[in-house]
């Protein structure tokens, strides 16, 4: 049994890891590296909830080999707030009730951060298509497009 | 009746010993930085070991047990085989491993090609988009992948390389039936090539599924027409999910050439994709429902594209 | 009941969990680990149906890595003849369904399990335990479970005389259905049909334990009822509920599913023969396979009503899935489906049915949704026969205060003509709806009701003034949906004090007291009164030291905006005292300040909720889209709007995927066909609308706060509603869910009624 040594970024900074080759990047988040704000949902793609940036692109955790991270650089939810500074996204999360358990919204976030930094205007359909992705059972998503549609206008105010 | 036999974690009638097991640990990961050490390595397994694009399929397959590769071949790391390169005049060579994301964010691919990629941009959400690569989608060989239908309709044709050199292929000659290939032991699908676009030309692709995304495509149809002064002078039928591999509609197209897409014309296209399926009933789709839809969606993709068409 | 002055009650405050839920340090199940921690695997049966003949663990057992293997010997026996009751669960089939014991009854049944150093090594252990199975026939569906050669689940089971699967019945009646049905000008019979489907909690089943050497054991795990947790984990074990600890975790969604175990009592037994922590986790398709979704039903509905539109007689005869063990939700249709309504002769009867599926749990108003489909289906259609408005219908035959319920008590208060009201007076019910707004395109618009029980319960809570003058609330209910942000709300507006100040965490079984679970729609309600009494009494405590400080009487001191003041100028000239500086002084004059109140707690008056939906359908393709949700719900007091709106939006997109796409389907050999969330299709964001919910206020007297539970009413009107607003769009009823497009195709194609 002989396990790879992978050396990465991971929220900024330098992280290296041990793993499995066959091991999923979630896995290896939630168990070696203790992130364990990226959630597993299904394992399969399916719903979103294990959200990450790889060099900066969205992915599901689930479906990447965790040796793939090599000289990458991955972003998770844990990185998205700055110190005590919450994203504004996750600000308006909190001021529109747009979570109930919250197992979802690590992956929600890290989608619609993603989302808004394609596409900074979106209407309320491409809201939705955007975050098609992320399985939420609790909230009917009603309150989740909310907080995203209004954080992209404050964020375009505070932008010019 | 009795039966006595021992337990894996999740036993089919017929399934082998222990899907989930140590094999694990022993699994062999190499990142190629060039296609000759990639397809050198991919035949030295024997069978063994599978292609490591966006991993959308093959991770999946990994974890339920289906897939147990002895080695993975990621071979996201050979520049021939992530690059998107504008060929002139609507031709585009895209790598087998690009993602389909990058191919969304490319400044010309959708202009010439908004057929093709909206069919890529179909394959799961925007998180599977990151990764999923349409040489991923073609190998893997379900008969429902959302880019085939529109990769057949465009006329792609793929460049393979093997370890009896580089060949190129219809793409529709790839699938052989679900989960097969027409790849010969060794061979890596390099790239996909798609043909100069004569003026007047327009593709598109639809799928019919039940909610609005994430589904895997009922039905998929991929229909691509040359117009000229309003008349249809070549056109391209693709049709997915509906057989056990994607479906060139050569009757369907012959239907709409030389027409303006008059009702009859669509209808009697419709009606050679109904004849032309050899569905399934399976948790997707009944046999009657998909055949009804390949009808629908031919009439449906036929009028985008025309519009498309129109508009160059 | 206090006095209301909205400062935090009904505000949408932040609550209190919330930053460590958005930046992902909240830590849910699968979260936790412990050092020297090990992994469990369960073995599943690969059957449908079999009897275990025997089951060889010795080759698991010598795999290195392997430390400890448990099958049914080490769960706790309860015999088939005697019942013993957890609350609402039987632990003879709690213990058979947590592992498997004279048979296999599911695909998917529990039949062993290993813990090993990693799950690997757990997993290659399960492939070598060796079971001797004897496959017997499996059955799966309803109607082929009844039949009279029907292969027999429980061989100890009989009904009306003879070997059966029907192992259980509940009847309520009112009146004379027969004279009913002669006086009626209109009757409407209809037979419903809904599948199975599961709670769809995006957080899987999971739990780290640890049982020390000294037999005393932790568990951490997310669950609707820590105090349930301990209490089933012990019966299953025979460990005293005294050694076992058991710690919430934040939950990922429940709806019902998590008000039982599944993996517990199996890691506990695990921790217990190695030595080690466990940690178990399931997988999506164990989730999918293994734990309880809802029942599906075949339900018969019969009402007639006079011209003018009174209903005289109804009928139901309910068949609802239990599963592969007894315990279906039959309160739900055969309580549920009438109940708002003032019919005088009722003939509802219910039938629990088992068969080789996974056991049902419980699914948000656990049974009534599929009752309601049926119920409300009828009387849309009795609407369109006697020429009506189907509200004007409701409203005509709305239950009133001092009538006698169907299941029973008297009815208080009843809110549920409000609700109909509600959509009756709103844009939505009276906006233009253009029907066929291109070709290929219908457009619908469907109304529909519901009626929920609700609960109160046992519900603890501790209120503790820091040192700082602060607050710590602790609480005894799992937070599913906001729970705390309301409790919070309650105790910062009663103690006059800044919102921020107020902790309210959520003990576990060693720290506070016994707490029912949190289901029901009761955890708001529950804990608001409890919170409520006992900062009330935490009042009288700060006003018994502010009255020792200036040597005045208690009954002279009040408390006002956080602080103790005079009551009048003959009280004396003090000048006010706040919550820091009592509590400063807190050691000096007599000790902590805090209480702990344990309520059982009663007045949780039902649920009624009425929705209107418009539908679009693609006639071509079959394929229905919802395009606008209005749902009234009478929720008593909304203590923090932000949450009670979202367990109405939550509510009601769980019945847009119950209606439209959401299914259990099967195979050929009795296995679950679409284990997964690709093929289990629940709705994504951009399958729905906005959600508009329509909170109506009307206090409940019996709570002092005004609260009335609000968790589940709102699954229970979409999928008749759904179904209505298909039949006006389409001029077809569906009689069976879901509408998926191959269906409504079919429909459609059949010759026109």
């Amino acid at each position: 049994m002989s396990k790879m040594h992978v050396t990465t970024t991971i929220n900024g900074e330098p992280v290296e890891f041990l793993c499995d080759p066959a091991a999923s990047m979630l896995e290896v988040l939630r168990g070696p590296l203790g992130l364990t704000g990226t959630k597993e949902g299904c394992g399969t793609g399916d719903c979103g909830a294990c959200s990450i940036t790889l060099d900066g692109r969205l992915v599901c955790a689930c479906l990447m080999l965790a040796v793939e991270a090599e000289g990458r650089e991955i972003g998770t939810i844990e990185g998205m707030a700055e110190g005590d500074h919450l994203h504004p996204l996750q600000r308006k999360f909190l001021e529109m009730a747009a979570l109930q358990c919250g197992i979802c919204t690590p992956g929600v976030l890290m989608s619609a951060r993603a989302l808004l930094e394609k596409n900074p205007d979106p209407t309320e359909e491409e809201v939705r298509f955007g975050l098609a992705g992320n399985l939420c059972r609790c909230t009917g998503y009603d309150k989740i497009v909310r907080a995203v549609l209004e954080t992209a206008a404050e964020m375009r105010g505070a932008a010019r | 009746m009795h039966r006595k036999r021992p337990g894996g974690l999740w036993r089919a009638a017929n399934g082998p010993r222990g899907e989930w097991t140590s094999s694990m640990t022993n699994i062999r990961y190499l990142a190629p930085q060039t296609l000759e050490e990639a397809v050198a390595a991919f035949a030295a397994a024997a069978g063994a070991a599978r292609i490591l694009a966006g991993g959308t399929d093959l991770l999946v397959q990994m974890r339920a047990g289906v897939a147990k590769p002895g080695t993975i071949i990621d071979i996201k790391k050979i520049p021939e085989m992530t690059a998107i390169e504008d060929l002139g005049g609507g031709a585009f060579r895209i790598g087998a491993a690009v993602p389909a994301a990058a191919l969304a964010e490319h400044p010309t691919f959708g202009k010439a090609w908004p057929g093709v990629l909206e069919a890529i941009s179909l394959i799961g959400s925007k998180q599977v988009q990151g990764r999923a690569s349409p040489g991923g989608n073609l190998c893997n060989a379900s008969p429902a992948g959302d880019s085939v239908p529109a990769m057949v309709a465009a006329g792609a044709v793929v460049t393979i390389q093997g370890p009896a050199g580089r060949r190129e292929m219809p793409v529709e000659k790839v699938p052989a039936g679900p989960g097969r290939t027409n790849l010969a032991p060794g061979e890596i699908v390099v790239s996909f090539t798609l043909p100069a676009r004569p003026k007047g030309s327009g593709d598109a692709y639809l799928r019919m599924i039940p909610r609005t995304e994430m589904d895997i495509a009922v039905v998929g149809c991929g229909v691509n027409l040359t117009m000229e002064g309003g008349v249809v002078t070549a056109a391209r039928v693709g049709l997915g999910a509906v057989a056990p591999t994607v479906l060139l509609v050569e009757e369907a197209a012959r239907a709409l050439i030389g027409t303006r897409l008059e009702e009859e014309a669509l209808e009697a296209a419709a009606a050679a994709c109904r004849a032309a399926c050899r569905p399934i009933n399976d948790k997707r789709g009944t046999i009657a429902y998909r055949i009804r839809v390949a009808g629908v969606l031919l009439k449906r993709a036929a009028a985008i594209a025309a519009r498309r068409a129109g508009g160059n | 009941m206090n006095d209301m002055t909205n400062k935090w009650i009904g505000q949408r405050t932040i609550r209190p969990d919330g930053a460590d839920k958005v930046t992902g340090r909240a830590q849910y199940s699968a979260d936790y680990a412990m050092p020297g921690m090990i992994w469990g695997k369960i073995l599943r049966s690969p059957h449908a149906h079999a009897r275990i003949r025997s089951i060889d663990t010795s080759k698991a057992e010598a795999l290195p890595g392997v430390k400890a293997v448990v099958t049914a010997k080490d769960i706790v026996d309860f015999p088939v003849d005697k019942s013993v009751m957890l609350g609402i669960q039987d632990m003879r089939w709690m213990c058979r369904n947590v592992m498997a014991r004279e048979k296999a009854l599911f695909h998917g049944h529990p039949v062993a399990a290993v813990a090993a150093i990693n799950e690997e090594v757990a997993a290659e252990a399960c492939s070598l335990i060796e079971v001797d199975y004897e496959v017997l026939p499996h059955v799966i569906e309803i109607e082929d479970a009844i039949r009279p050669d029907a292969p027999i689940l429980h061989e100890w089971n009989r009904f009306e005389g003879k070997p059966s699967n029907i192992t259980g019945t509940m009847v309520l009646r009112a009146g004379d259905i027969e004279k009913g049905f002669a006086e009626a000008d209109i009757v409407v019979e209809r037979t419903f049909r809904t599948r199975p489907v599961h709670q769809g909690y995006i957080e899987p089943h999971a739990c780290t334990v640890s049982c020390a050497p000294d037999g005393h054991v932790t568990i951490w795990s997310s669950s609707q009822g820590q105090f349930m947790v301990r209490a089933m984990t012990s019966l299953l074990t025979g460990i005293p509920q005294s050694n076992i600890r058991a710690i919430p975790a934040e939950i990922g969604g429940g709806f019902g599913g998590k008000t039982i175990i599944y993996l517990e009592p199996v890691a506990v037994m695990l921790s217990k023969k190695s030595g080690r922590p466990v940690k178990m986790v399931m997988t999506r398709e164990e989730v999918q396979r293994a734990t309880g979704p809802a029942p599906g039903i075949l339900a018969t509905v019969k009402m007639g009503a006079k011209k003018d539109g009174t209903i005289v007689a109804a009928e139901g005869t309910f068949y609802l899935q239990a599963g592969a063990l007894p315990g279906a939700p039959l309160r739900g249709p055969v309580g549920c489906s009438f109940a708002a309504y003032a019919i005088p002769n009722v003939l509802s009867v219910g039938y629990e049915v088992c068969s080789n599926r996974s056991k049902v749990a419980a699914y948000r108003a656990p049974g009534s949704p599929q009752g309601a489909f049926a119920a409300e289906c009828v009387l849309d259609e009795l609407a369109e026969k006697l020429g009506m408005d189907p509200l004007e219908l409701r409203i005509k035959n709305s239950a009133k205060p001092g009538d006698k319920a169907i299941y029973g008590p008297t009815f208080g208060q009843v809110t549920f003509r409000e609700t109909i009201e509600a959509i009756r007076n709103h844009p939505h019910y009276t906006a233009p709806l253009e029907r066929n707004p291109r070709p290929g395109v219908k457009r619908g618009r469907g109304v529909a009701s519901g009626f929920w029980y609700n609960a109160g319960g046992e519900s603890s809570v501790q209120v503790n003034i820091t040192e700082d003058g602060n607050v710590v609330v602790t609480t005894g209910h799992p937070d599913v949906g906001g729970s705390r942000a309301s409790i919070a709300n309650v105790v910062a507006e009663l103690l006059g004090i800044e919102h921020s100040r107020v902790n309210v965490i959520i003990g576990d079984t060693m720290t506070i007291g016994y707490s029912n679970l949190t289901g029901g729609s009761r955890v708001t309600f529950a804990s608001a009164m409890v919170a409520t009494a006992s900062t009330e009494r935490v009042i009288g405590q700060l006003r018994e030291r502010a009255a020792r400080i200036w040597g005045i009487d208690p009954e002279a001191v009040k408390w006002e905006d956080g602080m103790a003041l005079p009551a009048g100028d003959n009280a004396g000239r003090f000048p006010p005292l706040s919550l820091a500086e009592l509590a400063a002084r807190a050691n000096e004059m007599g000790g902590p300040i805090g209480t702990q109140v344990q309520l059982n707690t009663t007045g949780a008056d039902p649920g009624f909720a009425t929705h209107c939906v418009d539908v679009e359908v693609d006639v071509e393709l079959g394929i229905i889209r919802v395009i606008r949700y209005t749902a009234a719900q009478d929720v008593g007091r909304a203590l923090h709007p932000g949450y009670v709106e979202g367990q109405i939006q939550g509510g009601v997109v769980q019945g847009i995927g119950w209606a439209l796409s959401e299914e259990y389907l099967y195979d050929s050999k009795g296995r679950v066909d679409n284990p997964s969330f690709l093929d289990y299709r629940m709705p994504v964001c951009s399958d729905v609308p906005m959600i508009e919910p329509v909170m109506l206020e009307i206090p409940n007297p019996k709570h002092p706060q005004g609260v009335r539970g609000v968790g589940e009413a709102p699954i229970v009107p979409p999928l008749a509603a759904i179904a209505n607003a298909v039949h006006d769009a389409l001029g077809k009823r569906f009689y069976a869910l879901p509408m998926s497009p191959p269906r409504v195709i079919e429909r459609l194609e059949e010759a026109a009624e």
